[in-house]
Parts: C-alpha cells; sequence; structure tokens
C-alpha cells in the first residue's frame, strides 16, 4: 500500500512531463503537413471508405449500415494497434535518455497510449459525420461511449507495458507481435458478424477476446442504440483491470533491469 | 550530524554481466542458457567504494578511460542500482551527465525548453517563470522557434546547460560536458559553477583536465579501475594522479 502512494506521489511530479510527451506526439505527427490535425479525422474516414467499397459487396445483405458497423470496430482496433505498437518502442527507443537521467520509465508507455487516445478522439468526429451521412439514429445511449473508452485505455496501458518490458529483453517480442496482431484483426469481427464464425471459435471470440468485448460495448451505445450486454460489460471490465495489473507487475520488477539491456 | 552529509556511498559495488550484456533475442538466450553462459561473466564497473560527501563541498572524479567514473555518477543519480551496499542521497540532484540529452532535433527551441525542464523533473509553471532566464542565458533569441536540428553543438550546449541550471540545485553533477562550446561560454559556465559553489551547493565534476579539478574542488576521488584508489584532499591526490601518469 505504501509502494503505491509513493508510486501515485512520484506520478504526480512528473504529470507536467507526460503533458510535454503527448503534446509533443501530437504536434509532431502532423507538423508540415497542409491539413494538419484534419488528418485525424479524414485518415479513418478514408480507409473507412474503401473498406466499406470493398467489403460491402462481401456482405451487403448481412449488416444493416455497414459503414457504421464497420467504422466503430475499425476505430477502437486501430487505436490499440497503433498505440500498442509505439508502446514497444518507447522504452529502447529512448534508451539514450534513460540512461543518462533518472526518470519514471512508465511514463514513455503512458505517453504513446495517451497520444493514441487523443488521436481517436479527434477520429471520434469522423465518425459523427457517416453516422449523420448514413442516416443513423443518435440515441442517449450515445453519450455513454467514455465508458468504453476508458475501460479500452487502461487495457492498453497494461498491455503496452507488459510489451514494452519484454521487448527490452528480447527484441523479438517486435516482430512476433506483427503478427499477432494480424491474427487477432482477423480473430475480431470488425467487417463480419460475429455469426459468420464456427460455434466453438464464436463461443472463445465472444467470451475471451477483449477488443470483441469493447467493440460490442460500443456498437450496442451507438449502432444498435441499446445498454451493452453485462456480460461483455463486467468480462470488459475485469480483463482491462487484470492486464493493467500484469502488466505493470512485470514491468516494475524488470525496470531495475532495463538499463543492461538498452 | 547525518543532515550534513549530502551522499553517502557505502561499499558500493556494480556488477554488470557481460555474458548477457548483448543478448537481446530469443535465439541467442536459448543458445546460451544450453550452453550454461548466462550468468557467468561477471564485470565489477565498481568494487567496495565508500566516501562521505558534506554538504557545500567539491569533488573531483579522476581515473583514466573505463575506470567506473561515469558509473559512479550515475549510481548517484539513480539510474544504476548498486549490486551490493547502498547510497543515500540527501537533496535535489541536477545532473550534467549530457548536455540537451533530452531535446527532440524536430521540435523548436522554444518547445525544447518546457520538454526539457519537465525531463529534469521542473513543473511546467517553474519553466514558464524562468523561461526568459533561460533564453537570455543562452543567448539564442533570434533562433527561438527554429528546430533544434538547425542548431550549431554550441548552441545546443549553451542552451542545454541554461536549463539544467535554471534552479540553483543543492547538489550538482557535471561529467565533461564543459569539454564544447567556445572560451565565452565556458568562462560563463565556469562563472555560473563558481556562482552555485559560493552558494552552498555540492559539487561532483568528473573531468579529464586535472587543472579544472585542480581549481574547482576542495577533495579529490580517484577510481582505478573499479576501485577506490586514494581519496582526500584536492593537492595531495592530485599530485599523486600525476606522478602516477608521469611513471605511465
Amino acid at each position: 500500500m505504501g509502494s503505491l502512494i509513493k508510486t501515485i506521489k512520484n506520478f504526480l511530479n512528473y504529470k507536467d512531463l507526460l503533458r510535454e510527451l503527448v503534446s509533443r506526439d501530437i504536434k509532431l505527427k502532423y507538423r508540415r503537413s497542409f491539413l494538419g490535425y484534419l488528418w485525424s479525422v479524414l485518415n479513418p474516414l478514408m480507409i473507412m471508405v474503401i473498406m466499406t467499397i470493398v467489403f460491402s459487396t462481401m456482405f451487403r445483405g448481412n449488416i444493416e449500415n455497414f459503414p457504421v458497423y464497420l467504422f466503430t470496430g475499425q476505430l477502437l482496433f486501430s487505436f490499440m494497434n497503433q498505440s500498442t505498437q509505439q508502446a514497444i518502442y518507447s522504452i529502447t527507443g529512448n534508451g539514450a535518455l534513460l540512461k543518462k537521467i533518472y526518470l519514471p520509465k512508465y511514463i514513455f508507455v503512458f505517453s504513446k497510449i495517451t497520444s493514441g487516445l487523443i488521436d481517436l478522439i479527434f477520429s471520434f468526429g469522423a465518425l459523427v459525420l457517416v453516422m449523420i451521412f448514413t442516416g443513423a439514429k443518435f440515441t442517449p445511449y450515445c453519450l455513454l461511449f467514455p465508458f468504453v473508452l476508458i475501460q479500452l485505455y487502461v487495457f492498453c496501458l497494461g498491455f503496452g507495458m507488459f510489451l514494452a518490458q519484454a521487448n527490452v529483453f528480447f527484441r523479438d517480442v517486435q516482430y512476433l507481435y506483427n503478427a499477432f496482431i494480424t491474427a487477432w484483426m482477423y480473430a475480431t469481427p470488425l467487417f463480419y458478424p460475429i455469426e459468420m464464425l464456427p460455434g466453438w471459435l464464436q463461443f472463445i471470440v465472444s467470451h475471451f477476446n477483449p477488443m470483441y468485448l469493447y467493440i460490442d460495448q460500443l456498437r450496442a451505445l451507438v449502432y444498435r442504440g441499446t445498454l451493452p450486454s453485462a456480460y461483455t460489460v463486467v468480462m470488459g471490465v475485469v480483463i482491462a483491470v487484470a492486464v493493467l495489473g500484469i502488466g505493470s507487475f512485470c514491468f516494475k520488477k524488470n525496470q531495475d533491469r532495463f538499463i543492461l539491456y538498452i | 550530524m547525518s543532515e550534513h552529509i549530502h551522499i553517502d556511498v557505502d561499499r558500493v559495488t556494480i556488477r554488470f554481466n557481460k555474458g548477457n550484456l548483448k543478448v537481446d533475442n530469443l535465439k541467442e538466450y536459448i543458445i546460451r542458457m544450453i550452453r550454461g553462459e548466462l550468468m557467468f561473466q561477471e564485470f565489477f564497473a565498481l568494487k567496495d567504494v565508500s566516501f562521505k560527501i558534506k554538504a557545500g563541498e567539491a569533488w573531483g572524479i579522476i581515473g583514466t578511460n573505463g575506470s567506473g567514473k561515469s558509473t559512479l555518477l550515475k549510481a548517484i543519480s539513480g539510474i544504476v542500482k548498486p549490486y551490493r551496499g547502498s547510497i543515500k542521497v540527501n537533496g535535489t540532484i541536477s545532473p550534467l551527465i549530457e548536455l540537451g540529452a533530452g531535446f527532440d532535433h524536430e521540435m523548436s527551441a522554444r518547445e525544447n525548453i518546457f520538454l526539457n525542464g519537465c525531463i529534469l523533473g521542473y513543473s511546467r509553471k517553474f519553466m514558464e517563470e524562468h523561461f526568459d532566464e533561460i533564453v537570455d542565458f543562452a543567448e539564442i533569441y533570434d533562433f527561438l522557434d527554429s528546430p533544434i536540428k538547425n542548431y550549431s553543438s554550441g548552441m545546443q550546449a549553451r542552451l542545454g546547460f541554461a536549463i539544467a541550471t535554471v534552479v540553483k540545485p543543492q547538489i550538482l553533477i557535471v561529467d565533461e560536458v564543459l569539454a564544447v562550446g567556445d572560451f565565452r561560454f565556458q568562462e560563463k559556465c565556469n562563472k555560473r559553477m563558481q556562482e552555485m559553489l559560493e552558494g552552498g551547493t555540492t559539487l561532483l565534476l568528473v573531468s579529464h583536465n586535472i587543472d579544472d579539478i585542480e581549481r574547482l574542488c576542495d577533495h579529490v576521488l580517484w577510481l582505478d579501475k573499479g576501485e577506490c584508489r586514494m581519496q582526500g584532499d584536492a593537492k595531495e591526490v592530485c599530485e599523486a594522479y600525476k606522478e602516477f601518469k608521469g611513471e605511465r
């Protein structure tokens, strides 16, 4: 308990650093591009249009309002994908700095996931545009979307910390993860309905794939206009907290040895 | 009594694992595990080093390359944990181990002042208050909004020094950073360090320039292959070191 309070105090000392790192990521991402921050909205929109054209020919009959169905899944998954991919390199990439100055090392993982989250919130503007354009119904449930984002953010923090510390010791992790994420993407119903999967796989995905749990919650809120099922909420929260616990435990246990490997 | 001791290094040993230093992929790890080579190539960067630094003292650390000087500074800054022994530090540390270590070369000087200040542990508000002071010291008025990558190394060093010394720290750690920049900048840095020393800051200086050490420090620690060869009064140790150099 005492060490938790110490960690929180230490974190508060460095909250300005977190802010600077996040604002650096966001500023540098679009610096010297003509449209700047608009790309956060345009980029997912363009990908969504292309995927809609490709997949609507294959699944036309099955899914009502395919653009919104696709977009809700696509946004959350690409946030998880991009922010954890960045988090993997966050310790090894800042090695030169960590060798010179004492800093809480998790701050680099935090900053990558947080700047991803801010990008995602920008992209929600694109989702609103798509919903207006396709004539989707807006219900009060839509306003509950931050609840899903918090769960996903906590999940990504824990997962990012786990990956970042593993990558310090074995640089293979970054390559293995690429293959892993491709498999994960196809095992998550982003552009197909979950009913398309064979029974046993459907059971595993709908009960244990955390990305499905979060995407299904968001779809319930903005796509189907209902409350998400109790199972997805409880399991989503439990997985997020458990992953954060495992990730920060591994990170804390190994962080004193990072210096020897970076 | 103990409040007057700023840094207490007690029989510190720092071990690196030579065998492990290069293994960062699974294949090699497994090969070495099978061969049983994982843990047996120890390398001691520091062996049983002890000393106590009181508030207001200026210590120089000398020794040949690879004698463990920088490792000792890293251990005191908290970057490396000792394998045996303990290090107690009372007070705020301002490390000048590499000027501008946290600069992002794509960003402007203005943005870097805030970023680097936060890396050193100052708040954003504090940096806003001292912004003009930093710009004055670094003399970069005309270039505030151009990216750091276009700066000369001297300008980067000036900016780094200005940010790191914006507070009067209780403990200042300097590792060979004053060798950069022109004579005017070096004079300026020396003046600022003198001011800090007079204001009661504890100094730890690593340098190969024995004249600098004699001028700034009152105590000297001589490290040789990770072991403390001699410590004490600056003059005595420097004389012995010069003699040792002459012999070789």
